[in-house]
C-alpha cells in the first residue's frame, strides 16, 4: 500500500522533470532516486555491470547486503572495546545491547558524511554531464566508514570522500571507468595525510559518550610492529573482539559476507582464493626464515589480522578494478595477498599492507588482463596455422 | 603565459616543479632562477647562434647554461642562504630542466637576441606561476603556513579541531595539483582540449 503511494508519486512528479517540463534540468537527479526506490525496468546496457543481466543496482545492493554482518558486528565491537577499556580503567561494563547502540551512535555519523557527501558530488557529476546517477557509490559509500578507525574526525573523512570520489573516479568517467577502488583511496588519503589519526594505539576505541580521555588499545599488528606477541588470541581475532578499524575485525562477519558474494556470484571465487593463497604463500616463507618475531608468526594469523580478510572479500574482488580474465584474476590475487604480507612483515613504518598492496595491484590489473589476452591470441593463432587456416593479424 | 605554458601545456618541467613546491618561498626564489637562467641563455645563445656548429650545438648550451646555473647558486648562497639550502641540488638541476634546453632549441638557435630574451622570459614566467600558485596551495594546507607566517594559527583553526594535511607535503599531490590546474586550464580554454 505504502509503495503504491510512493510509485504513483513518482509517476505524479515524473513529467516535470522529464524533457519540457519545469525542472528538467533535475532529471537525472529524479531518475537517481526514482531508481534508487524502484527496480528500473531495463538492465545496464553499459559500464561494469556489461557482462551481467541484472541492473547494476541490484548488484550494489547485493554487496552492501553481504556487508551488513560485518557493519553489525563491527558496530557492536566499538561499544564492547570502549567497555572494555573502561573496565580496565575500573570503570562499569556496558550491557550487549548497550554496545551495540553506542557502536551505532559512533558510526551513524560517520555513513551520513559519506554519503551525502559522495553522493553530493556524483548527482552533480551526473547533472552535468547529462548522464543517468551510476550507482557504483551505494557500495564505496557503505565500506569507507567501515574501514577506518572509529575516531577519524567528520571532517577529515569528507575531505577523504570527496577526494576519492573526484579524483579517483569522476576524472577518470565515473562508475565503471575507475582503475583504483574508491573506497581504498579515500582510506590512502586519511592515512598519508593524518597518519596520527590512522595509526597508533590511540585511535581505535571510541571515548565514552561523554567525551573522557581517549582510550588506548593496540592492534595486533601494532603491537607487533613494535616486537611485541599479540596479546589477543586467534580465536578472539576470528570472532573479532579485537581493537581495528570499524568493521575489518570479525573473519566470521565477513565470511557471512563473503558466502553471500559468493553464491550470488558477483565476486570472483578466484580472486579471493588467491588472496589467500597468495599471503600464505609469504606467510610460510617468512616462518622459513623466521628471523623475527613477526616473521615466526604462523601464517594464518595473517588472514585473521587487521584488513586482510575484509580486503580480499570485499575490496580485491571489486568488478571495476580487478582483473578481468580468470588466469588474470589468479595473477592478480596471488600478488596482492603476497605484497600485503610482504608489506607487513618487512616495512614498520606501515603496519597495514592490505591496502596499499590492493591499490598497487589495482594499477596493474589492466596491463595483466592485457597480457593474457595478447597470450590468448598467440596461441589461437598459432592453432588456427597449424590448422592450415588464413590468419588476419 | 597561459596558452603555451611549458608546465601545463608542453609538460616540461615537473620534476623540479614537485620537489620545490612544498612551500611559497623555495618555489619563488625557484621560479625567480629559472626565469633569470632562461632569459639570459637565451640572450646567449641567440648572439652566438650564426658561429655555433650544428654538430657540437648542445654542448655549447650546455656550458653557457651550467655557468649561469652555477652564477645564479652562488648568488642564491650570498643573499638568501637558508632558502638556497632548502633547494639543494634543485638549482644545479636546473642545467637539466627540459624548460631550458627546449627553449634554446626551439627558439633562440633560430630567432633575433631581443626575440630570444622576451621568451625566456615569458617562459621562465609561466614556468613560474605555476610554481608558485603550487607552493600557495601546499604550504597552506600542508604547514599552515604561509611564506613562514602561520595563518592558520592566526585564524584559530586549530583550536576548533583542524589540523594540517601530511598528504599536500608529497610529492604525489603536487602532481595532482598540476592535473587539477590542467583540468581547470582546458575547462577554460577550448582551444587545447585534444580529443
Amino acid at each position: 500500500m505504502q509503495m503504491n503511494g510512493l510509485r504513483n508519486f513518482i509517476d505524479k512528479i515524473k513529467p516535470t522533470f522529464s524533457e519540457g517540463g519545469k525542472l528538467s534540468w533535475l532529471s537525472q537527479t529524479f531518475g537517481g532516486f526514482e531508481t534508487f526506490a524502484f527496480t528500473p525496468n531495463k538492465v545496464t546496457q553499459r559500464g561494469s555491470h556489461v557482462r551481467d543481466a541484472v541492473d547494476m543496482k541490484r548488484a550494489m545492493i547485493t554487496v552492501v547486503i553481504a556487508l551488513v554482518p560485518a557493519m553489525l558486528f563491527g558496530m557492536w565491537n566499538i561499544g564492547y572495546q570502549t567497555s572494555e577499556a573502561l573496565v580496565a580503567q575500573g570503570g562499569e561494563a556496558f550491557g550487549w545491547w548497550y554496545c551495540l547502540w553506542f557502536g551505532f551512535v559512533r558510526m551513524l555519523p560517520m555513513l551520513v558524511v559519506s554519503y551525502v557527501v559522495g553522493l553530493g558530488i556524483e548527482f552533480t557529476y551526473a547533472q552535468i554531464r547529462g548522464h543517468e546517477v551510476y550507482e557504483g557509490y551505494l557500495v564505496s559509500g557503505f565500506i569507507i566508514p567501515m574501514i577506518v578507525p572509529v575516531t577519524t574526525p567528520l571532517w577529515q573523512l569528507a575531505l577523504a570522500v570527496a577526494f576519492a570520489v573526484i579524483f579517483a573516479k569522476e576524472v577518470f568517467g565515473g562508475t565503471g571507468m575507475n582503475f583504483l577502488n574508491p573506497a581504498l583511496v579515500a582510506r590512502a588519503f586519511l592515512f598519508f595525510s593524518y597518519p596520527t589519526h590512522m595509526s597508533g594505539d590511540k585511535v581505535w576505541i571510541a571515548a565514552d559518550m561523554w567525551g573522557s580521555d581517549a582510550l588506548t588499545g593496540a592492534t595486533p599488528m601494532g603491537e607487533l610492529a613494535t616486537g611485541m606477541h599479540p596479546q589477543a588470541s586467534a580465536l578472539d581475532m576470528i570472532i573479532g573482539t579485537i581493537p581495528g578499524s570499524t568493521c575489518e575485525t570479525s573473519v566470521i562477519a565477513i565470511a557471512l559476507g563473503a558466502l553471500i558474494l559468493l553464491i550470488s556470484g558477483i565476486a570472483s571465487w578466484r580472486t579471493m582464493l588467491a588472496v589467500f593463497i597468495g599471503g600464505g604463500a609469504m606467510g610460510l616463507l617468512f616462518n622459513a626464515i623466521g628471523a623475527n618475531e613477526y616473521m615466526q608468526l604462523p601464517f594464518y594469523y595473517h588472514f585473521i589480522m587487521g584488513g586482510f580478510a575484509f580486503g580480499a572479500v570485499f575490496m580485491a574482488t571489486d568488478p571495476v578494478t580487478s582483473a578481468q580474465t580468470n588466469c588474470g584474476k589468479w595473477i592478480y590475487g596471488i600478488l596482492i595477498g603476497a605484497f600485503a604480507v610482504l608489506l607487513r612483515v618487512l616495512n614498520p613504518a606501515y603496519p597495514e599492507g592490505m591496502m596499499l598492496s590492493i591499490l598497487l595491484m589495482n594499477c596493474f590489473a589492466p596491463l595483466i588482463d592485457h597480457c593474457i589476452i595478447q597470450q590468448n591470441i598467440k596461441k589461437r593463432q598459432r592453432r588456427a596455422l597449424a590448422e592450415g587456416k588464413e590468419v588476419k593479424a | 603565459m597561459a596558452k603555451n605554458n611549458p608546465i601545463t601545456v608542453q609538460v616540461l618541467g615537473i620534476c623540479s616543479c614537485l620537489a620545490v613546491t612544498a612551500q611559497l618561498k623555495p618555489a619563488f626564489v625557484m621560479a625567480v632562477s629559472v626565469t633569470v637562467v632562461v632569459a639570459l641563455s637565451n640572450l646567449i645563445i641567440s648572439l652566438l647562434r650564426n658561429t655555433i656548429p650544428p654538430r657540437i650545438r648542445i654542448i655549447v648550451q650546455l656550458v653557457v647554461v651550467s655557468t649561469l646555473v652555477i652564477l645564479v647558486n652562488q648568488v642564491l648562497q650570498a643573499f638568501v642562504y637558508d632558502v638556497s639550502k632548502q633547494l639543494s641540488v634543485y638549482v644545479g638541476l636546473i642545467i637539466t630542466n627540459c624548460i631550458v634546453m627546449g627553449r634554446l632549441e626551439a627558439f633562440a638557435m633560430s630567432h633575433k637576441p631581443m626575440e630570444s630574451v622576451m621568451d625566456g622570459i615569458g617562459n621562465g614566467l609561466g614556468y613560474g606561476v605555476i610554481l608558485v600558485i603550487l607552493g600557495f596551495f601546499r604550504e597552506l594546507f600542508g604547514s599552515g603556513t604561509l611564506w613562514g607566517y602561520p595563518v592558520m594559527e592566526k585564524l584559530g583553526l586549530y583550536n576548533i579541531g583542524y589540523e594540517n594535511n601530511g598528504l599536500v607535503i608529497m610529492a604525489p599531490m603536487a602532481l595532482i595539483l598540476v592535473g587539477v590546474i590542467i583540468w581547470i586550464q582546458r575547462t577554460k580554454d577550448k582551444d587545447l582540449q585534444e580529443n
